[in-house]
Order: C-alpha cells, then structure tokens, then sequence
C-alpha cells in the first residue's frame, strides 16, 4: 500500500494555497542500504497532477532529485470554499497514489 | 507489466489524469541528460534569456543537500511552464510544472543537491523562454542519502 498524503489548503480570496506532502522514498538509486551494503534500487515518482474540482491545474514531471517525501506548495486562483483539490502521482514502478480535500472556508 | 496495466486502467477510469498540454511526456532525454547544456537542450529551454521576474528563493547554504528547499515565482506574464536544474547534479533535470486554469506560476519543494551549485530556473511563456540562477553552498550533498 502507498505512503499517505497530506494535504492542507487554505483560501486566501480566491486563491487555494496548497501544500502536499507525499509519502515516497525518491531513491536515488546511489544509496547504500546500511544493513546489506547493497544499492538501493531507483524508485522515485516521475508525474504528478494536480486538479480543481476535476480540471487539470498544475502537472509536473520530476525525477529521483526531488527530495525523499516530498513536499510541494502551490497556488490556485478561482477557487471558492468547497471546491474538491486533488493530487496524484505515478512513480517509475507505475504504482500511484492519490488524495482529494475539500478547499475550506476562508479564515 | 501488471502495475503498468493497473496504472493505465486508473488513468481510463478517470482516477488519475494523465499528462497532457504543452510539457508533453515525462521528458526521458532531458531527465537522463549528464550535462546541464544537454538538459537544457532536450527540455527545448536552451538560450534562454535572463530576466529577473524569475524569482528563486534559496538558502545561501543548505546544510543537507538531501532536502533543499526551494521557492520560485513568475512574475513574467504568461509563464505556463517552470522548469528546475541543479548545474551540478549528475543528472541537472530536476523536473518541470506546468500551470494549467488560473494556477499561479509558483512553486515551493525541496530537492537534492549533490555538491555546491547554481540552481537553474527556466520559465517558458509560449514560445519564449527566460532564465533565473541562484547559487546555492551544500556543505553535505545530497544524491546518496
């Protein structure tokens, strides 16, 4: 089973501010496992999207340089208190993850 | 072969969207590229030009390279796309976020840097691409952490 994500958004106006933190190892693939001395294998996530209530609004490609967990902020303009932000990502072994949160009231 | 059919039949289902518009897909010339000058040729952002609408906040110096943090913003009107490299990294591409519907072009994350080097942001904004340097000093790099 994948590593959780956590998701925080605030509304700021009508901009979502959001920030993920995915759990993912990111190996590099040039990392000793301490306990055999062997290579641990690259495994790290290659896509991610993000969307606003079903639309597309932020895509990005990375490689096993993004840092292990990792950490994203972003902003969406146009959004309003209950729209639904989602995020997934597919990583080099084709397994995924995905999380949805609803976007909260202004505060 | 069984997650690679698993994960496209999720991307069928509507469970996770596929990539699409202008970055096209996951660049594996780029992303294997040795050499930032390579990089920045097959991520098509060679010849950029300098522009200090890039904004990229870094620390001065990361005390672990395995997890810098790194915030950069656009102010370029247009930026649909934003693309990050470490120069010195044995691989410099780093990755690529493109905006799509009124998502701003900003971006926060951390990354891995092997050694002392300047981080490399290109926006593109159509068919113009512009560029942004920041050095950043790692005392202990990050690549096999």
């Amino acid at each position: 089973m994948a590593e959780p994500i956590r998701m925080r958004i605030k509304l700021e106006g009508d901009v979502a501010d959001v920030r993920v933190l995915i759990g993912h190892p990111m190996e590099t693939g040039l990392r000793k496992d301490p306990k055999t001395g062997e290579l641990v294998p690259l495994h790290f996530i290659k896509t991610v999207v993000a969307t606003l209530n079903g639309k597309p609004v932020m895509e990005a490609q990375w490689s096993q340089a993004v840092a292990r967990n990792p950490y994203i902020q972003f902003r969406v303009k146009g959004a309003k208190a209950g729209d639904e932000i989602a995020i997934s990502w597919v990583d080099n072994r084709g397994e995924s993850n995905g999380a949805k949160s609803k976007v909260p009231p202004a505060s | 072969m069984l997650k690679a059919v698993l994960a496209a039949a999720a991307v069928a289902a509507g469970l996770i969207e596929p990539l699409r518009a202008v970055a096209g897909e996951w660049n594996k010339a780029a992303f294997d590229a040795r050499e930032i000058g390579l990089a920045l040729k097959a991520a098509d952002v060679a010849n950029a030009t300098a522009s200090a609408d890039l904004i990229i906040r870094a620390p001065e110096i990361a005390e672990n390279g395995a997890q810098v943090p790194i915030e950069v913003v656009s102010k370029i009107p247009g930026t649909q796309i934003l693309y990050l490299f470490v120069d010195k990294n044995p691989q410099p591409f780093v990755g690529s976020f493109e905006f799509l519907e009124g998502a701003e072009p900003f971006i926060s994350t951390r990354i891995k840097m092997g050694e002392t080097s300047n981080v490399r942001v290109v926006a593109r904004a159509g068919s113009k691409v512009y560029v942004a340097l920041r050095e950043v000093k790692v005392t202990i790099g990050g690549c096999a952490a």
